[in-house]
């Protein structure tokens, strides 16, 4: 069964993406990621940019509307997302507890069968 | 009622559920056949003293008033529930023998309890969670953590265990000579789960990892004081208490640093704890059974000889897990043995150990990877950094990521920090 692991980061968390501590920050997410894929649970998933470069497409009837980001002064920021291949829920949880974000927030989403 | 009243009734009910809750359940639910239906009549028996207690005093003997208590909620909701005239009669005959006792002689039926919550028919991921739940009243939300699970998950696990207690009439029985050393092995096993998952190092909550040890702890003690011909409930207590008596230096310092067993200073071990495993290994030693709990004890009294002799007997361990994988052939035991050929051999026994492990076993297991990666470092540095990279991917606890970070940048040749 696939599940999608929603990661989000700590804005300080994701500040560290450059500066001093970026090399310690990259190794985390390089190593976490080694071993999704040496597991072979791997099944896709991306690292995203910062929030600042997202841009938003409102489809509301007859006129769609095109913001610019960033859209949320929230507590946690969407920085990436991991899809695994899991037997269950409770790998899921196994795979989302290694993940290297302290004080971050792992969402594991069940994927819809299409 | 005055506030003192209030204040020291409220401290006697807390200081019996303590101490009596376990037995207190253990009994109630031996007579009812019903586990979840004597947590209630308890749960509403301590409820009703502390509306009691501060007006007509706390009584003599509390733990035998909440008995009584609890007989009577458990009568009346039988009664609701439309029970058969069996059980009320049992439970008569129950609350006159409290009411006959005023000490706290009444049979104890804790170990008949236990071996309900790891009965065969008890799915095996739940039993540990529910000896947790009914003897030592931990919180669902606590012990959801500790399993890595939702509390709703965990729940609605242990709800329908004990609905299966009860429908499938799962007895409350001490199994005849034949079957209890089967049966024990399942208790023990729970037993010794419910420490680990005390253990964990990426624990959020080090009080609650403490409590659940502490608990594993006392189980093992009890199950030695109900059993004591049973050389396999002192081997599990033995091994309890090597393994407690080096969990501060473990975590030494504010951050709680990760400090591997080899960079620990066994002056910092606590000797009684050491003192009371040597004792109670070598009393289980006589009986000349060996078994697995006994063989780990060993082992971990082969690792405290360090504290004597300032060395560790890394070929008697490389023995010892060699007839612990005889026993009880594991994973955790196979890849821990080859991290002992690596320090009583060489690297190249170790490699050659760890190749023998089935792949799709390991692969997701992080101690292979450290075992592996330390194995390598003094032979092919490209490829340990790799297996300490994916060990460090696998693992959940950050002071242990930064731990093996540090020995990566080591055998990568890089200064360490």
């Amino acid at each position: 069964m696939k599940y999608t692991l929603l990661i989000f980061e700590k804005p300080e968390e994701m500040a560290k993406r450059e500066g001093p501590q970026a090399q310690a920050y990259w190794a985390g997410w390089q190593a976490y990621t080694a071993a999704v894929q040496s597991a072979g649970v791997m099944a896709g998933g991306a690292g995203l940019q910062v929030p600042a470069t997202a841009t938003r497409v409102r489809l509301t009837p007859g006129k769609h509307d095109v913001q610019d980001g960033p859209y949320t002064d929230s507590k946690e920021l969407l920085g990436g997302f991991y899809v695994i291949e899991a037997a269950n829920l409770d790998e899921a949880i196994k795979w989302a507890a290694r993940v290297p974000s302290p004080n971050g927030v792992v969402e594991i989403r069940p994927n819809l069968v299409m | 009622m005055s506030a003192e009243a209030a204040d020291a009734s409220r401290d006697a009910v807390s200081k019996v559920a303590t101490e009596s809750y376990g037995r207190l359940v253990a009994t109630l639910a031996a007579r009812l056949g019903d586990l979840a239906a004597a947590e209630d009549a308890l749960g509403d028996a301590l409820a009703d003293a502390l509306l009691s207690w501060p007006r007509r005093g706390i009584p003599e003997n509390p733990a035998a008033w909440l008995l009584v208590a609890a007989r009577r909620n458990a009568t009346d909701a039988a009664r609701r529930a439309g029970r058969g005239r069996a059980a009320l009669a049992e439970l008569e005959r129950m609350s006159h023998a409290v009411a006959e006792s005023a000490d706290l002689s009444w049979p104890d039926e804790r170990l008949k309890l236990l071996m309900v919550c790891a009965h065969p028919a008890i799915d095996s991921g739940v039993r540990t969670p529910l000896m947790l739940q009914v003897i030592f009243r931990l919180e669902v939300a606590a012990i959801a953590r500790a399993y890595l699970v939702s509390p709703a998950a965990m729940e609605q696990r242990l709800v329908r265990a004990k609905a299966k207690i009860r429908l499938a009439a799962i007895p409350f029985d001490i199994p005849g000579p034949d079957e209890l050393p089967a049966r024990l092995i399942d208790v023990q096993r729970a037993v010794y789960a419910a420490f680990t998952a005390g253990r964990d190092e990426a624990a959020v909550d080090v009080a609650e990892a403490d409590l659940l040890r502490r608990a594993a702890l006392q189980l093992a003690g009890w199950l030695v004081e109900l059993l004591p011909d049973e050389p396999e409930c002192r081997g599990l207590l033995a091994l309890l208490c090597f393994s407690e008596s080096r969990v501060s230096p473990a975590r030494q310092g504010g951050e709680r640093p990760f400090v591997p067993l080899d960079e620990q200073d066994p002056n910092e071990w606590d000797a009684t704890l050491i003192e009371r495993g040597e004792r109670e290994l070598a009393l289980a030693s006589a009986f000349r059974q060996a078994g697995p709990f006994q063989i780990e004890a060993a082992i971990q009294s082969a690792h405290a000889e360090r504290r004597r002799s300032g060395e560790t007997p890394w070929a008697a361990i490389v023995h010892l897990y060699d007839r612990l994988l005889e026993l009880r052939p594991t994973i955790g035991a196979a890849v821990a043995r080859a991290a002992a050929v690596l320090n009583a051999v060489g690297p190249e026994a170790a490699l050659a150990a760890l190749a023998q492990l089935e792949t799709q076993a390991v692969r997701a297991y992080q101690p292979y990877w450290v075992v592996r990666a330390n194995a390598l470092a003094t032979i092919d540095r490209h490829a340990s950094e790799e297996a300490f990279h994916i060990a460090i991917g696998l693992t959940e606890s950050a002071a242990t990521r930064a731990f093996l970070e540090r020995r990566r940048r080591a055998a990568g040749g890089a200064p360490a920090e």
